[in-house]
This record gives structure tokens, sequence and C-alpha cells, in this order.
């Protein structure tokens, strides 16, 4: 085998096949395909119900599908099929090589300890014990994401919204994975915090070559996020491609409307 | 014909059609053109010209990769070798884009909140050109663009149409791409302005890039063109 191939074969993050998920007769992702490739931004969007965050669970091992592949290139045991991995396998991948940003901070935090706490706790369990280092470690991720320093033995319930999702964000970056996933992570926070965000994510994301796949109704988000988008409608998958270009020149019927209905300021 | 075969073209442009086609009136077709081929080599400035809506400004999109040809190809030398933008996958479209080719479009996008200075310097930063000789060579472009410094440390979301347009220009001419695609870049310049960005396109052009751009103003056109290329001939009846 040449040289080459190992190497194109491990820009391949992660390769989803042919995934159906039913919640008995409802079908909530369809046969839906694509890859990921690692530093890439891939954007899913699509209307309320239209099977996004079903597809993120199941890409992240939270929901087992009900057919087809999600191929995970981990450290560990390189390009693998997760869910033909043992639920140790594949919670120790979770552990160590992802990211999950949900929507509600306080879904993804602990809010019963400290920000530096929350921040330290993906170290703590993947193995490391020098709570000198885990200390000064949360501190430096706390001035990446632009929290005061000042609040770091403070509670997380202390905290706004727009911090405590830095918090979640810090959280989900501090132990290194090379995949993040993201549900709706600038909803429901105001737009000038949501700039801030989406500026710090970008930054973060090119600075730690990290691949992120982000589930957004928004398509301004979208638009300055992802290189890539997925568009969903009832479960499947309409219509893939380049961001700019999905966007300027929809294909699909319904990616025609989504992208006409949003407003102009 | 064949001396420009003879000159290896940057842009080869094959029999492109455009129709769009809007699902939600009714699955009315929209055509635009077809059947447009165009080579562009090294060193020439095509300036594409027709009345409004006879479709340059879709013909340069489908250059960029961003709208979809509905029939032909549109190659571009990237790498050593031509690769169609057409079906391109996304990663390797993005990297043309990254290091091949450079868009001026006419409206600044970027995420809010991110200083000029930076924004400018994001395209050396993407091609590995470390941030102090990044930094130099966006203040250099930045200053020839008469831009005033006490903007440089600020987002662009507040200023000017022409200042936030001199910044578009920035963030392009800041490195050389072997191609360039110009969509109206000095609409919205005062005439010293104006003459500036002419002087960079002839740079470029002189050094060999390859340009294809959309000028209104005559006195731009002429300035900067090799050659005219009118879309007109290739216009679908609507």
């Amino acid at each position: 085998m040449s040289m080459i191939t190992p190497i194109e074969r491990d820009e391949q993050l992660l390769v989803v096949e042919g995934l159906d998920k039913s919640f008995g007769p409802i079908g909530a992702c369809r046969d839906v395909s694509f890859e990921l490739r690692r530093g890439e931004i891939l954007g899913i969007v699509g209307e309320s119900g239209s099977g996004k965050t079903t597809l993120l669970r199941c890409i992240s091992g939270q929901l087992e599908p009900t057919g087809g592949q999600v191929l995970f290139n981990s450290r560990r045991h390189g390009m693998h099929d997760i869910f033909a991995l043992s639920e140790q396998d594949r919670r120790r991948i979770a552990r160590e090589e992802w990211g999950y940003v949900h929507q509600n901070p306080r879904d993804g935090l602990r809010m019963r300890v400290s920000g530096g706490a929350n921040v330290a706790e993906p170290l703590m369990m993947n193995g490391r014990r020098h709570y000198g280092e885990m200390r000064e470690q949360s501190l430096n991720w706390f001035e990446r994401v632009e929290l005061d320093l000042g609040r770091i033995d403070n509670k997380p319930r202390t905290f706004s919204g727009g911090m405590q999702q830095r918090l979640q964000i810090a959280r989900n970056l501090i132990h290194n994975p090379s995949l993040v996933f993201m549900d709706e992570p600038t909803g429901g926070l105001d737009v000038s915090v949501q700039a801030r965000l989406l500026d710090l994510m970008r930054v973060l994301v090119r600075e730690m070559g990290l691949a992120a796949i982000i589930v957004t109704h928004d398509i301004g988000v979208a638009r300055l996020l992802a290189d890539r988008l997925l568009v969903m409608k009832s479960g499947f998958v309409v219509e893939q491609g380049l961001t700019d270009q999905v966007l300027d020149d929809p294909q699909h019927g319904y990616t025609q409307l989504l992208v006409s209905s949003v407003l102009q300021i | 014909m064949t001396m420009m075969e003879d000159q290896a073209a940057a842009i080869r442009i094959e029999a492109i059609a455009k129709t769009f086609t809007l699902h939600n009136q009714g699955s009315t077709l929209v055509p635009v053109f077809a059947n447009v081929s165009l080579e562009v080599a090294a060193g020439e400035c095509v300036v594409l010209s027709g009345v409004s809506g006879v479709g340059k400004s879709t013909m340069l999109r489908a250059i960029y990769g961003n709208y979809v040809p509905s029939d032909g190809s549109v190659k571009l030398f990237h790498d050593g070798e031509y690769v169609d933008i057409t079906n391109a996958p996304p990663h390797v479209v993005l990297d043309i884009r990254r290091r091949t080719m450079g868009y001026v479009s006419q409206f600044l996008r970027v995420i809010p909140r991110i200083q000029t200075l930076q924004l400018v310097m994001e395209p050396l930063l993407e091609n590995s050109v470390d941030a102090g000789e990044a930094k130099d060579r966006a203040e250099a472009i930045l200053a020839m663009l008469n831009l005033p410094k006490a903007l440089w440390g600020l987002p662009p979301a507040t200023f000017s149409g022409g200042e936030q347009q001199r910044v578009n220009i920035a963030r392009v001419m800041v490195r050389e791409y072997p191609v360039l695609l110009l969509d109206e870049p000095t609409a919205s310049l005062d005439a010293a302005n104006r003459q500036t960005v002419i002087k960079l396109m002839n740079a470029a052009r002189d050094r060999g890039t390859a340009m294809v751009g959309i000028f209104h103003d005559e006195a731009v056109r002429n300035a900067v063109a090799t050659r005219f290329f009118d879309v007109t001939e290739y216009r679908l009846a609507a």
C-alpha cells in the first residue's frame, strides 16, 4: 500500500452510512449518509421536528440507530462502527475524543459544583489527578472563553446564560477532543452574546483543528460557522453541500423555502 | 484560438448553462444563459459585459462554485491539475478558494465583532503565513487602500459603504491568488480610491493573475481589461 492512502483515509473522521432511526411507527431519521473530515464544521439545519437532534444523538452514541452505520476514526480503534463496539468502548471514545454542547447549558453543566470544577472534570474523568495542573488548565480555559477569572470558584447558577454557555464550551474542549457536537449552541442567547460566542467558537475550532457538527435552526449562524450544510426535512437529508452554495443557490424546494423565509435586517 | 490553448488556461469554462428552478412558485423555470465557453489565461483580465440581468454575476458565481450550473463544467488549474469546481467535493472547493481563487464580492459578509486587521490577516493565517508577517502585510494593504488607521482595530460593521468595500478588497488583495474574480469592486469608491484599486488590479494582472471581472464604470473597465466577453450572446429568453 502506498503512503498516501492511509493519510487520506485518516482525514475522514466520521462516516455515516444509511442511518435510520424510528420511534415505533415514526421515522425520525431516514437513510442519512454523510462524512466529516478533520477540521471541518458541518451545520445541520431544518425546521423543528425534522430530525436534527435525533441525528446528533445517534451519531454521538446516545441513541442506537434502527439501521445503518456510524463509523468514527478513534485513536484507539481506528475507523470503526461505534455501535459495533462495546458500551464501555463507546463511552470511552465519548469521554476521550468527543465534546457535546447542549442547547441548555444546565443540561451540560453540573450546577452544584464550581465553574472551575466543571471545566476540570473532563480531565479527571480521563485519569488526570494533579490538582495544581488541572487548576492551571481551568484558569487557562476561563481566559480562552473570556470568563472572569475571579468567578472560577462560583457555582454556574450564579452565571448569566451567555457565561454558562461559554463555561459549557470550555468544559467540552479542555480534554482536546477531535469532534464536538453542538445542539443549538447559540439558541436562547441575545444577539450580542451570540456574536461573541460565534467568534469564539470559530477561533477555537480553527486553533485546535477539531471538527464540529452544529445543529441550528438559525441560517445566519450556519452561514457564518459552517463549511458545509445538511438540510433536513421529515427525517431525510434533502440537500447537502458547501454552505454558501446551498444557501445562495438552493436546489431543493424545501431549502428554497427555508432560505427565502429568513428575515432581513 | 490555437494560441490561447497553447498558453495554459487558469480557468476553462466549457458550455455552462444556468436555469433556476423555483420549486415554490409552481416550479417556474428562470433561464439565464446556455452554452457559455470561455478560457482565461494567466495575465489576462476578462471583463464580462452586457446589461443588468444578463447573467454576469451568475457566471462569476458559477466560476466560484457558489452557483451550480445546470450544465457544463468550470475547470480551474489548481495544484498542478484541472479541477471541475461544479462537481468537486466541498473540501476541494474550499481548498481552491483558500489557495487558488480569490473573490471580491459587492458585500462584506463576516462574523460580527472581529477587528478589521484580523479579518484582513485571516486569508494569510489560513495559508500558514506566520502571524507577524501576516500583520505586516495586512497593515500594508490597508494603508495602501487609505483606510484610516483608527479603523483597523474596529469591526467593519459600522463602517461606510466605501470603507467596507476597501476591507473587502484588502482581504483578497493581501494574498497573490493565481485567479481573481471581481464583482464591482470599485462601485462604492471615490475617484482616488478607485485609482488605487485599478493600480492593484493591474499589478496583479502583470504578475500573471488570471482575472474575470464585472465593472460598470467604463473608465475602470478600460483601464483593466485585456478583453471583453459579452454574456448577452448566450442569453436565454425568460
